[in-house]
């Protein structure tokens, strides 16, 4: 099966991106490299393809009915043109997929989903369909750029009239017009930096790459997905499939803000109420590695010599310049300071559990 | 892409420079370019024996984690332990960092390598 290719596919060509096969769609890896790349988000800003992930449009009289049912969060308190980040999960709490709720109005909301997950999630929602709402997998009509890091709103300035300080942390602007070019801007992101995202018609992807490269000149590059699973993971923003699958509750995961246990009956909140009084057994946890080495996904952990988890993103942190990770542990085993073992190769390297020492994240509130 | 003249290679990627019975041994710079970053290097123990093959390091780029095999068979005499503390000299100058050196059993290992020539075809046909 050959792979999908986005609208920015040849610019990627043209600067150099080393392309890989993720999840079926040919995209860069990396550029120049991933340590520089994600420094160059950390300290100027950064221009990243994200064209692979899915929209799906939900529209209707009963649409807010509708996705409140199917998500934790809260989706009554969104006001017009604010997003949401939710978790849309199975009955017995696990995570179909985390993903951001636009809305525009009550009966019209645009879902950002994770791009390998879509299908499923367009079937899931599908599936629960009601009276009253239109569904729509809105994917292939949209080209998606982000653009992140302190100097982001600068440089993004310079292409529009919009006053972009109007657009606060997750809100967006619908009727954007970037060198000349319709799109919708919003405040978010996924790299713990300032910054936004953007979404424009396919045929403008290319014209607004190259106009936000060139207004930025030396204080921003092109940023390949390396470097946007490093940025991501030392926010500890979670990933689908790692922080979060279909076998891990957000509850588990850290993540119980965006589950909204008071709010009317959604897919899951038994099982959510359930484990939330009996405290879930299993808990995300940092640590730093003392031993040398590198913690990578699914690495098992272990304290005095019994099992009690496994990594779920282990990484050398470009910002930080060490060894650490996320690992989803026995509640019962933590207690930050002290020393558990990583399996590294059918060795046992020492770390260290700690707490608050991931980056702090530099979004605007 | 850099591939010395004076040096034999491997199909995984290892470069060899042979000095009397002794082989100096590393990445080349197509390895190093295909890694990315590296950001580890796990050696291995001096005195340990090896074979062609075996298994004789770990390097970790930011994303992948890829192990080294001996080109040749034969003693660990001489680790580079500065990779310890500077892995990414090996993405610097991957010809002048050698990983490990090998007292070789059988020299004839060598004839089983690749010349430069014959490397560079062997990459271009990879690219493919």
């Amino acid at each position: 099966m050959s792979l999908k290719r986005t609208p920015l596919f040849t610019a990627h060509q043209k600067s150099g991106g080393k392309l890989i096969d993720f999840g079926g769609w040919e995209l860069p890896v990396q550029y120049e490299g991933i340590i520089k790349e994600h420094m160059m988000v950390r300290n100027k800003a950064g221009l990243f393809d994200v064209s692979h992930m899915g929209e799906i449009e939900i529209k209707g009289e009963n649409a807010e009915k509708f996705i409140q049912y199917l998500m934790t969060n809260n989706i009554t308190t969104l006001k017009d043109n604010q997003i949401q980040y939710t978790f849309m999960c199975y009955e017995n709490g696990g995570v179909v997929d985390d993903l951001l709720v636009y809305r525009y109005s009550n009966t019209h909301y645009l879902l950002v989903v994770n791009a390998s997950n879509k299908d499923k999630d367009y079937e899931w929602i599908k599936k629960h369909a009601i009276e009253g709402v239109e569904i729509k997998d809105t994917s292939d009509s949209y080209a998606q750029l982000a653009i992140q890091g302190p100097l982001a709103e600068d440089i993004l300035q310079k292409l529009t009239k919009t006053d972009l300080k109007t657009i606060k942390f997750f809100w967006f602007d619908p009727e954007v017009e970037i060198a000349g070019a319709k799109t919708l801007v919003s405040r978010t992101g996924y790299t713990g930096e300032d910054g936004f995202e953007i979404y424009t018609r396919n045929e403008d992807a290319v014209k607004v790459w190259d106009a936000i490269l060139e207004a930025g000149k030396d204080d921003i590059a092109p940023i390949g997905l390396g470097a946007r699973d490093t940025l991501r993971f030392e926010a500890k923003l979670p990933l689908y499939g790692q922080e979060i699958d279909q076998d891990i509750t957000p509850l588990e995961a850290g993540l119980g803000f965006f589950v909204k246990l008071d709010s009317d009956d959604f897919i899951g909140k038994d099982a959510l109420v359930k484990q939330k009084e009996a405290n879930p057994d299993r808990i995300l946890v940092e640590f730093e590695m003392i031993d040398k080495g590198i913690a990578r996904s699914k690495y098992e952990v272990e304290k005095d010599g019994v099992n009690i988890g496994w990594v779920t993103t282990g990484s050398h942190s470009p910002t930080f310049e060490k060894s650490i990770g996320l690992a989803l542990i026995k509640r019962e085993y933590f207690t930050p300071g002290e020393e558990i073992n990583i399996i590294i190769r059918n060795r046992k390297l020492k770390a260290k559990l700690t707490k608050g020492s991931f980056y702090k994240k530099n979004t605007k509130k | 892409m850099n591939i010395p003249k004076d040096l034999y290679y491997s199909e995984e990627h290892e470069w060899v420079r042979v000095e009397e019975e002794k082989v100096y041994i590393g990445i080349t710079d197509y390895a190093q370019s295909q890694l990315g970053d590296i950001v580890f290097v796990e050696l291995p123990m001096v005195d340990e024996e090896v074979e062609v093959g075996g298994e004789v390091g770990v390097i970790e780029s930011v994303k992948a984690v890829s192990d080294m095999y001996s080109p040749v068979s034969g003693k660990i005499v001489e680790v580079n332990e500065e990779l310890e503390t500077s892995p990414e000299l090996l993405n610097e100058d991957c010809y002048q960092n050698f990983i490990l050196v090998v007292q070789m059993d059988n020299p004839d290992d060598i004839n089983e390598l690749m010349s430069a020539e014959k490397y560079e075809k062997y990459c271009s046909e990879l690219e493919d």
